[in-house]
């Protein structure tokens, strides 16, 4: 299976990453091979399995919905590339 | 005790615990090692000043009464540290100073052990070679210009040359077990869920499990016995008692019974790997091993699963990163969307970006059922190949790798042969279980070679008796020969 270039620029736009003009073609033979690579599974019969969602006997446990951390606004703050003394800063979204 | 840095974990802990030699003495001694070892770019972060401190915090008030007491430990920089920048071998996370401990992290501490430096790894541990590092290739030890195999690739290059006494890797399709198999050490990845992942970033979550790398079998058992255990902090975490590994680890192996799969003798496999295999084979059966063939017939489609699952799982991982609560946010950009955009291309290298684009293809409208169903499908059916097999022995032998360790460049610009390192160690990962490389032999270039033993589910204590007992009859000497002091 081919994943040509407008493919390539519609899944870029998905996942929110600009791609460099000039790597679209080489992008797209990457990614043409690495899909013919997979295609292999579509030789298997996989009509009456269920899919594996979770190989652990046991489903995901729940906790009781207490509070058990928190306060910490300015360690978290921190990290951000940009805020002020109480928020995250970001370009403007409402005009 | 110049020759403190040649000894295996145990042996440290043993003379510390004998007041043979000091916490500190060792620490300067790894300090010293690392100093000189910057030619291999196996760490990324040193953490000298904090490790002195501590040595000599434990020297003044030693509590023997831990696993790793006085012990100095490098760790693989995928493991948030708290205080301690976490980069992840990204630009992304270049600047990122975790404000939390990752709870393996935290228990290497409680038992006795400190942080000696972050170790360089494939960039979010996406990579067979550590090529993918935005901090530079790791090289080999073993040889000059060789890569250490990935994505642990820091961890394994620092083990070998003597630069920590042990470390600790994350192997989601092998990126434990191929770079320890490539350096002539020994790595574990555990059963699903043994070891907790709070605190390590996240690449895809349904198979990623940490593990310890080490220079001996021992090693491995008291590392092991340290690292996992349960933790409330990680839903997926196994709530079981704890093992003592390393008190029960012994080399009686009589009448368990070993498998070996059919499907692993793959197409164009060098000769000397064949061998080798026999040579396991040979070693396991004198021990009063039975060994048993038999097949798992799903095998061939491991890969193609992989290359499904893990992609998906890591475009989902890795949608947090859009510059705004942490990490590197682009300049460039006149909008909300545009910012995200920019941020993502820049502080991402390109084999990220490319497992980013198939995962959030292979989700997307239209494609979810052909491509990700399907692969969780087959991984069922993977998953069942194993279930079968375990109800007949006791654990698998295979090769680790397909190879030993290639040059560096050989394979960056081709995906495919890259992935292909991996096509004995994902099985593993993608059913969960647990899966152990020991050094056994070298190849005609004296590079070493690895075999594989796989087990069944919290079946660790098995392999690493397998291991110790391969371990102490094949006469593997790493024999290697510091060319970057020069």
């Amino acid at each position: 299976m081919s994943i040509d270039k407008d493919k390539i620029k519609h899944t870029a736009k998905l996942a929110r990453i600009s791609i460099d003009k000039n790597k679209i073609e080489s992008l797209s033979k990457d990614l043409s091979n690495i899909f013919n690579f997979i295609e292999k599974l579509s030789k298997i019969n996989t009509d009456k399995v269920n899919p594996l969602t979770s190989i652990l006997d046991h489903s995901l446990r729940t906790r009781e919905d207490k509070v058990t951390d928190g306060g910490i606004r300015d360690k978290i703050l921190e990290n951000s590339p940009n805020k002020n003394e109480e928020f995250f800063i970001v370009p403007k979204v409402i005009e | 005790m110049s020759e403190i840095t040649k000894k295996s974990l145990t042996e440290t802990v043993d003379l510390i615990k004998k007041k043979e030699i000091k916490s500190e003495e060792v620490t300067n001694a790894y300090i010293n090692n690392v100093k000189k070892g910057k030619k291999l770019n196996s760490f990324i972060t040193e953490s000298f000043d904090n490790a002195l401190s501590k040595s000599k915090i434990f020297d003044a008030k030693p509590n023997y009464e831990t696993l790793l007491p006085g012990v100095p430990l490098a760790v693989k920089d995928l493991f948030c540290t708290n205080g301690v920048r976490t980069t992840a071998g990204s630009k992304m996370l270049e600047n990122f100073i975790p404000a939390y401990e990752s709870t393996i992290t935290t228990k290497l501490w409680s038992e006795g052990a400190f942080l000696l430096g972050k170790l360089n790894c494939d960039e979010y541990a996406m990579g067979s070679s550590n090529e993918t590092s935005f901090f530079g290739n790791v090289i080999n030890p073993v040889k000059e210009n060789t890569v250490p195999g990935g994505s642990s690739g820091g961890s394994a290059s620092a083990l070998a040359a003597d630069l920590t006494p042990a470390t600790i890797g994350t192997d989601t399709g092998g990126s434990i077990r191929q770079p320890a198999s490539f350096t002539g050490t020994v790595g574990l990845k555990p059963t699903y869920g043994l070891c907790s992942r709070w605190g390590i970033v996240a690449f895809a979550s349904s198979l990623d499990q940490a593990g310890p790398m080490t220079k001996t079998v021992s090693d491995c058992a008291l590392m092991l016995e340290a690292m996992s255990g349960f933790d409330p902090k990680d839903s997926t975490s196994i709530d079981r008692k704890k093992e003592n590994y390393s008190k029960k680890l012994t080399k009686n192996i009589k009448g368990l019974k070993i498998g070996i799969p059919k499907e692993y003798r793959v197409e164009g496999m060098p000769n000397e790997i064949e061998e080798l295999w026999e040579k396991g084979k040979k070693i396991l059966k004198e021990e009063g091993a039975e060994i048993i063939d038999i097949s798992l017939p799903h095998t061939e489609y491991a890969l193609p699963t992989y290359y499904i699952v893990a992609p998906a799982e890591a475009s989902s991982n890795l949608a947090r990163y859009d510059g705004v609560k942490y990490g590197f946010r682009s300049s460039k950009g006149s909008n909300l969307i545009e910012m995200y955009e920019n941020t993502r291309s820049e502080g991402f290298g390109d084999e990220v970006k490319r497992r980013i684009l198939i995962g959030t293809y292979v989700l997307s409208s239209g494609y979810y059922d052909a491509y990700y169903i399907k692969a969780q499908k087959v991984r069922q059916l993977i998953k069942r190949d194993f279930d079968n097999v375990f109800t007949k022995v006791d654990a698998i032998l295979t090769p680790s790798t397909p190879s030993a360790a290639f040059k560096i460049g050989e394979k960056k610009d081709d995906p495919i042969s890259m992935y292909l390192n991996d096509i004995f160690t994902v099985p593993a990962n993608l059913a969960g279980i647990p899966a152990v490389s020991v050094p056994v032999g070298h190849d005609k270039n004296n590079l070493p070679l690895g075999l594989q033993l796989i087990g069944k589910p919290l079946g660790e204590q098995t392999l690493l008796n397998l291991a110790f007992s391969m371990e102490s009859k094949s006469n593997f000497k790493q024999d290697i020969i510091k060319w970057w002091e020069k």
